[in-house]
């Protein structure tokens, strides 16, 4: 595969709300930065309304930026408008929802779904795409194929259907797959298997992935760099294992103690019941967002919004106490 | 200190059981194929414990929550068995008897529970409403008792003029609990009530839930498919698995021997948080269609131990059911190769 890779670079998402005199914005992105290499997963965890949806759906041009860029192969994603061109850029990123009951069209069968994209993007010769679809279905596991192919959505379960939007997905060999929370709407015993999907898709065809989720340990599970995202900010990021295993920021922290663990009792250890929320700040202040809740908070945190910074190697996170900013560049 | 408090039980209790299920087999539809959507399941709750039931979706478990409460919607309907409450049979009870004994003894908390709150009416009346339907009591009465249950789980008592709108999920779930709460329930069904929120506004409810349970005495039958949740918070475990329970044990005893292979393989669905990254595989296949379930045991057609060259396992495996019997004191299983451990 190519050195194809994906660069956000300080995307913010702001959404206008109230009227004509009294407008104020939502910052659902704020300064988001990232890159996503060929055969690496990238996880984005973070709460409800915390901005990470609307990240992958920045990256699928579903939104549009409201300052900052997305780099694909050097060139702004924002920018493209020829029909050809967003097309091109369709065919290399590709986005999998949530929800396999809403994605799939009721009244089509299988077949219909990972045939229509292999027409729309000429992907192989008129002839051929039928055998196509049938090995895509093959590639993420919905055998007997030609049994798959022929049913319609209510006949499948939901790990069935999110294996479908999957070989949707992959139908125009995308080099990168936004994957918004594809097990959340699943059983336990049925996320493995699309993780392991995930992790055989990157193994295999060294495709790189977005995968955004609540779920810190599957995130632990699949991915090779974590993104923690906080009220629209990225509040920490580095190796999933090293930031899991010593998080530096005081939300990653609550996140991990809040993961139900067998290992411990729920009164052995107790969280603070919440102050601030996650969602997105409308028209934030200056200082730290996480600064109502958080435990370590200082002074400075009320009036400073902390840069993300490198504290260890590989790991960083916006904190005035945990990551602080070195001395000469504060001056 | 307050009027909430559990009162004790003025009937004399003989043991500890508050709830038992005996053979209770309940089906969609009539004619010639019903779908038997849970099939002569025994289970007992007991004061003031937290019992969690686990399974997949479809497993039947919310179907088994619908029967205590006697809230089964035509065509569901209970073929056989008996849902005992303290004793007293619940299936036999007429509808007015029914009516009294909701929401007083037994209360539930719905799936996605934060749609379950009128969208046009405040949170305050939707209490008066609830309250004056079970039970005689005057409207400012109703009102102030309202404010404190949800005091009780957090919430500030001027919310009782809000809209469920005005309200996050978390608070909305957080008044359906309160609302389960408000008529001192012996015992609350909880039907997925975290699965919607994220993991900060679950384990804050759950830890709310364990600190009602301390003051009001109440037993929790606690339903999801998450059993990573259940071994933390709950006292037992049931798992089920197409309309019947293959295992039932403390949580401690299932986290640590599951013996049903269905059991081992929800455990092993779980990535964990710290330790070794292996792959895991979780479970193969999808869970049965209950119009045709698996003929012997239900889970052999994703066992990984039902193998044919196993010549006399696997005819019984394949032929006959599994019954449900103690293993060890208090963990019960329903699975041939623990049976066959004694021959």
């Amino acid at each position: 595969m190519s050195a194809t890779q994906l660069e956000v670079r300080d995307i913010s998402k702001r959404f206008p709300i109230g009227n004509a005199l009294r407008r104020s914005h939502v910052h659902a992105v704020d300064d988001v930065s990232f890159e996503l290499r060929p055969g690496t997963i990238t996880a984005l965890v973070g709460e409800s309304g915390s901005g990470k949806s609307t990240v992958a759906r920045l990256l699928a041009r579903l939104h549009v930026p409201s300052s900052g860029s997305v780099l694909f192969e050097g060139s702004d994603v924002a920018r493209v408008k020829r029909r050809r061109d967003v097309l091109r850029y369709r065919s290399q990123v590709q986005i999998i929802f949530q929800d396999p009951f809403d994605s799939l069209n009721p009244v089509k069968t299988v077949r219909h779904h990972v045939e229509r994209p292999l027409r729309i993007h000429h992907v192989v010769p008129r002839s051929q795409v039928r055998e196509r679809a049938l090995e895509l279905l093959d590639t993420v596991g919905l055998v007997p194929v030609e049994e798959a192919a022929a049913k319609y959505p209510h006949e499948l379960s939901g790990g069935q259907r999110q294996r479908v939007a999957i070989a949707r997905a992959l139908a125009v060999e995308p080099a990168i797959v936004l994957a918004d929370e594809p097990t959340s709407m699943l059983d336990v015993s049925i996320r493995i298997g699309i993780l392991n999907l995930m992790l055989k898709l990157k193994d295999e065809r060294g495709l790189s992935f977005l995968y955004v989720t609540h779920d810190l340990a599957s995130a632990r599970y699949v991915a090779d760099e974590i993104l923690v995202m906080y009220a629209g900010q990225i509040v920490e990021r580095g190796p999933v294992e090293q930031v899991l295993e010593a998080p530096l920021h005081p939300y990653t922290r609550l996140l991990l103690a809040a993961v139900p663990d067998p290992a411990k009792k729920l009164h052995t250890e107790r969280i603070e019941v919440r102050k601030g929320h996650a969602s997105a700040a409308i028209d934030p202040p200056e200082g730290c967002r996480f600064g109502k809740r958080c435990p370590l908070a200082i002074d400075v945190c009320t009036h400073v919004t902390p840069a993300l910074v490198e504290a260890r190697p590989g790991q960083s996170a916006r904190c005035h106490v945990t990551a602080p900013q070195p001395a000469t560049e504060r001056n | 200190m307050n009027t909430l408090m559990v009162e004790p039980a003025s009937a004399p209790v003989r043991t500890d059981t508050l709830l038992e299920l005996c053979g209770l087999t309940v089906e969609y539809g009539y004619g010639e194929k019903p779908v038997r959507a849970v099939d002569g399941i025994d289970l007992e709750i007991r004061q003031g414990e937290i019992l969690g039931l686990a399974g997949e979706s479809g497993c039947g478990k919310t179907t088994v929550a619908n029967a205590v409460m006697q809230i089964l919607r035509p065509p569901a309907h209970v073929v056989s068995g008996s849902v005992l409450f303290r004793g007293e049979d619940l299936v036999s009870k007429k509808t007015d008897e029914l009516r009294r004994f909701r929401w007083r003894n037994v209360s539930m908390v719905f799936q996605s529970a934060m749609n379950a709150l009128n969208p046009v009416m405040r949170v305050g009346d939707q209490f008066v409403d609830m309250m004056r339907a079970h039970e005689r009591i005057s409207k400012r009465r109703a009102l102030a008792e309202a404010a404190e249950v949800l005091e009780f789980v957090g919430i500030e008592r001027r919310r009782l003029r809000a809209y469920p709108h005005e309200l996050s999920g978390g608070m909305r779930q957080r008044v359906i609990i309160a609302m389960a709460l408000a008529l001192k329930p012996e015992l609350i069904i909880m039907d997925e009530p975290t699965t919607a929120l994220d993991v900060v506004v679950q384990r804050e409810i759950l830890q709310q839930v364990e600190a009602l349970k301390q003051n009001f005495g109440f037993a929790v039958l606690f339903i999801t498919h998450d059993l990573s949740l259940l071994l933390e918070f709950a006292d037992r475990i049931a798992i089920m698995y197409a309309g019947e329970i293959v295992e039932s044990a403390p949580s401690a005893d299932l986290a640590e021997s599951p013996q049903h292979p269905y059991s081992q393989g929800l455990l092993e669905s779980f990535p964990p948080l710290s330790g070794p990254r292996t792959r895991l595989t979780g479970i193969l296949g999808a869970p049965p269609d209950l119009r045709d379930p698996p003929s012997g045991c239900r889970f052999h057609t994703r066992c990984p131990h039902c193998l044919p060259d196993q010549v006399e396992l696997y005819r019984r495996q394949t032929t006959e059911r599994p019954r449900l019997r103690e293993a060890e004191p208090e963990h019960h299983v329903a699975c041939h190769l623990v049976d066959g451990g004694g021959e």
